[in-house]
């Protein structure tokens, strides 16, 4: 299963999940989540490791580790150094990195928290600890994919703590039709409101 | 060698059950066996043994932080350590450390030394009693295979 990209011809693609998070037992635990879920995955233990290892540290020698792009981003909020909120932070402000989704965990339920994550732009927030249904969940919604938003202007809903509210209308059409650019910013029908591209590659 | 095997896999069924019933552990343990399968038949030990690592590490942490002959008490590196012990044991279903790392995490909140050594102590004890638990659930999984047997699936209520 030597995968180089996305573009593989098997049915569904797969996806490279980038993990972080500071405990090493909870690293295991995603893993595992993640590779029973039919997911390919990296962990880290940092966001500053995280930043590396997606070239974003302006050290272009690290890239060597990054043969295999990164389709969605899970990260632990509380973190030494890098919290997953800045980290998320700073995912969002690269031109590069933006489109990659980046899923918020905590042990905390904290509201503020939430929505703050939610405006910078995450994705979807778990709460700690993880269970598989979630990262089945998770999967569904990120494969999904859907219409492009408006690149930075997230601050759309900030009640986008969605579960399973997800609308399930297939929207895959449009998606494909625009999978080509990379800053497409027409957002047609609102149909799902957490839809977010990815740049699967997939593209036949 | 069945009525062996039956008897062990009773015994095992029954020592399961005490365990959750007991709040030694909750249903994100059921969760973890979920992520064990053929390819990976040790992952709950695994990922347990990581634990009791943590365990030994966080709660050595949280006993230097708590010591007052090197100086003032830093109730937030104490807390530090408790917050992360309170999330490794919720990843992996240990219920009755989890449940004392909420108590320890307030003690430090509110600065009460006495509280957090006693929380210390308690949090010792209890991830020690939760080892020798799991070491015999796993032992009694062990003696059902070598005995021919499989492990069976318990179902928690």
């Amino acid at each position: 299963m030597a995968l180089r990209d996305l573009s593989s011809s098997s049915s569904s693609p797969e996806l490279h999940v980038l993990a972080v998070d500071d405990s090493f037992v909870d690293r295991k635990v995603l893993e595992r989540l993640l590779k029973i879920s039919a997911c390919k995955v990296t962990t880290v233990e940092s966001g500053t490791r995280a930043l590396q290892y997606l070239g974003l540290d302006g050290d272009n020698g690290s890239s060597g580790l990054k043969d295999l792009k990164v389709n969605l981003i899970v990260t632990d909020y509380s973190m030494p150094g890098l919290t997953g909120y800045e980290l998320l932070k700073k995912i969002k402000e690269s031109s590069a990195l933006r489109e990659i989704p980046v899923v918020i965990m905590s042990s905390e339920n904290i509201q503020p928290r939430i929505e703050q994550c939610m405006i910078e732009g995450a994705e979807e927030f778990l709460l700690k600890p993880v269970k598989l249904a979630d990262v089945k969940r998770l999967k569904e919604l990120i494969m999904r994919g859907g219409e492009a938003e408006e690149g930075k202007t997230k601050k759309l809903s900030p009640k986008r703590i969605l579960q399973n509210d997800i609308d399930s209308s297939p929207s895959s059409s449009s998606s494909t039709s625009s999978s080509s650019s990379s800053h497409d910013v027409s957002s047609l029908d609102d149909d799902t409101p957490s839809s977010k591209r990815i740049k699967l590659e997939s593209r036949g | 060698m069945d009525a062996l095997i039956a008897q062990l896999q009773r015994q095992f069924r029954d020592y399961t059950i005490s365990l959750y019933q007991q709040g030694f552990l909750d249903d994100q343990f059921t969760e973890l066996k979920k992520l064990q399968d053929d390819g990976s038949p040790d992952f709950v030990a695994e990922v347990l043994t990581l634990f009791f690592e943590d365990c030994v590490k966080l709660i050595s942490n949280m006993a230097r932080a708590l010591d007052k002959t090197t100086g003032a008490v830093d109730f937030s590196q104490v807390g530090a350590s408790v917050h992360q012990l309170k999330g490794s044991s919720s990843s992996v279903g240990a219920k009755r450390v989890k449940a004392l790392c909420v108590s320890f995490k307030e003690y430090c909140e509110a600065k009460n030394y006495e509280g957090c050594v006693r929380c210390l102590q308690q949090v010792d004890i209890e991830y020690k009693a939760l080892k020798t638990k799991l070491q015999d659930m796993f032992n009694l999984e062990k003696q059902i295979i070598q005995a021919g047997g499989i492990v069976p699936q318990v179902d928690i209520n």
